[in-house]
C-alpha cells in the first residue's frame, strides 16, 4: 500500500471521463426509455380500466334492455289477453242481444197472429150471432141497419 | 518455490513506475491499477452504452432489462437521499457503483493467475489487479467525491452561504466561533475524504491479503477456506460498491440542502 500521486491524479480523472460518458451517453437515453415505458403501462392500464368500465356499462345496457324486452312482452300478452276477453265479451253480449231481438221478433209475430185469430174468431162469432138471432127471431134482420150495433157486440167479446 | 514472506510481498506490490523508484517516493504511477481500472471502466461504459444505445420505450430484451434494474437501483437510491436535480448525481451514482463493484469483483479471481502469466510473458514483475486493494484508486475516487462535495455545497447554498457555513457552523454565528467551526468543518470534510476511501481500501485490502494468505495452504485444502471466503466476498464485493454510492450520495446531499 505504498502511496502514488500520479495514481490518484489518474484515478479521479479516469473517473471523472466516466461519470462523464455515462451521464452523457448511458444514463438520458435509459431513463427516458423507462420514463416512456412507464407511461405507455400507465396509458395501457388506464385503457383497460375504461375498457372495462364500458364493458360494465354495456352489460347494464343490455340488461336494461332484456329488461325491458320483457316487461313489453308481458304487457303485449296481458294486452292480448285483455282483447281476447273483450272479444269474447262482446261475441257474447251481441249473440244475447241477437237472441232477445229474434225473441222479441217472435214474440211479436206470435202476438200478431194471436190478434189477428182473435179478430177472426170475433168476426166469425158476430157472424154467428147475426146467424143465430136471425134464426131465432126468423127475420132477416138488416146487417147494415144493425152495423153499428153489431160490431158493439163483436168489441165485447 | 519463493519464501511465504516474498509470496506475499510480491502480491501486494504494485507495478511501479518508473521502475526502481524509491519505495517511499510517492511522485510514481501504478501502471497495474491504472490498466486494470481502465480496462474495467471502458468495459462498465462500454456494457451501459450497448444497453442504451438499444434503449426503447418498447419490451426490453435482456440486457436492457439488467441495465435498467441497475438504473433503476440507483436512481431510488439518490432520489431517496438526495432532493436536487438528478442529472449529474444519478449518473455519478451508477459510476461509482459500477466502477467499484467492477473493481471489487477482480479480487474473486484467483490471486495467482495474472501476476503469473504477466510474469512468464516478461511483461512486468509485478501486477496487482485489484484496484480497490491499491490505496491510491479509493482515494482517487474520494478526493473527487471531496470536490464534488465542496461543488455541491457553492450550487445549493451559493458561494456566500457555503463559506458562511464553514465559519458559522456548528457552534454558532459568534466571531469568537469562527476559527473553531472552520476547523471542525475541514476536519468534518478530511474526515468524509478519508473513511470513504478507508472503508473500502481497509475491506479489500485484507481480503485480497487473506486470499494470498489461503493460497500459501497445501494445494488439496485450499479450496475449503478459499470457496468460504470467496462466497463471503461475493457479499462484500456488493455491499462496499453500494455503501460507497450511498454515502457520496448522502455527502452531496447534505452539501447541497439547507439545514
Amino acid at each position: 500500500m505504498l502511496p502514488s500521486i500520479w495514481t490518484l491524479v489518474g484515478q479521479a480523472g479516469t473517473f471523472l471521463v466516466f461519470i462523464w460518458a455515462v451521464m452523457k451517453f448511458v444514463w438520458p437515453p435509459l431513463t427516458q426509455a423507462m420514463e416512456e415505458r412507464r407511461q405507455k403501462i400507465a396509458e395501457g392500464l388506464a385503457h383497460s380500466e375504461q375498457a372495462e368500465q364500458a364493458l360494465d356499462r354495456a352489460q347494464a345496457e343490455a340488461d336494461e334492455v332484456l329488461r325491458e324486452a320483457r316487461r313489453k312482452a308481458g304487457e303485449i300478452i296481458e294486452q292480448a289477453s285483455t282483447r281476447s276477453n273483450q272479444i269474447v265479451e262482446e261475441a257474447r253480449q251481441s249473440a244475447v242481444a241477437e237472441r232477445d231481438r229474434q225473441v222479441a221478433a217472435a214474440e211479436a209475430e206470435i202476438r200478431l197472429a194471436t190478434n189477428q185469430a182473435r179478430e177472426a174468431l170475433r168476426e166469425r162469432l158476430a157472424e154467428l150471432a147475426v146467424a143465430g138471432a136471425g134464426r131465432v127471431i126468423e127475420k132477416e134482420i138488416d146487417a147494415k141497419a144493425h152495423r153499428e150495433l153489431l160490431d158493439k157486440l163483436a168489441a165485447q167479446l | 518455490m519463493p519464501t511465504a514472506d516474498a509470496y506475499v510481498v510480491h502480491h501486494i506490490t504494485n507495478l511501479r513506475l518508473p521502475k526502481g523508484a524509491d519505495p517511499m517516493d510517492p511522485w510514481v504511477l501504478h501502471l497495474d491499477t491504472m490498466i486494470v481500472s481502465w480496462v474495467l471502466g471502458l468495459f462498465l461504459v462500454g456494457f451501459l452504452m450497448l444497453a442504451a444505445r438499444r434503449a426503447t420505450a418498447g419490451v426490453p430484451g435482456g440486457l436492457q432489462n439488467f441495465v435498467e434494474m441497475l438504473v433503476d437501483f440507483v436512481d431510488n437510491t439518490v432520489k431517496e437521499s438526495f432532493h436536487g436535480p438528478r442529472d449529474f448525481v444519478g449518473p455519478l451514482a451508477l459510476t461509482i457503483f459500477g466502477v467499484v463493484f467492477l473493481w471489487n469483483l477482480m479480487d474473486l479471481v484467483p490471486v495467482d493467475y495474472v501476476p503469473y502469466a504477466v510474469c512468464k510473458a516478461g511483461l512486468a514483475d509485478y501486477f496487482r489487479i485489484v484496484p480497490s486493494a491499491d490505496i491510491n484508486a479509493p482515494f482517487g475516487l474520494s478526493v473527487t467525491v471531496l470536490a464534488l462535495i465542496i461543488i455541491y455545497g457553492i450550487k445549493g447554498k451559493g458561494l456566500g452561504g457555503f463559506g458562511a457555513e464553514l465559519f458559522t457552523h456548528p457552534f454558532g454565528a459568534n466571531p469568537l466561533l469562527w476559527i473553531p467551526n472552520l476547523v471542525l468543518n475541514l476536519v468534518e470534510l478530511l474526515a468524509k475524504t478519508v473513511s470513504l476511501a478507508m472503508r473500502l481500501f481497509g475491506n479489500l485490502y485484507a481480503a485480497e491479503l487473506i486470499f494470498v494468505l489461503i493460497a500459501l495452504l497445501p494445494w488439496w485444502i485450499q479450496f475449503i477456506p478459499g470457496g468460504a471466503w470467496a462466497i463471503f466476498h461475493i457479499l462484500v464485493v456488493p455491499l462496499q460498491a453500494f455503501l460507497f454510492m450511498t454515502l457520496t450520495i448522502v455527502y452531496l446531499s447534505l452539501a447541497y440542502e439547507k439545514h
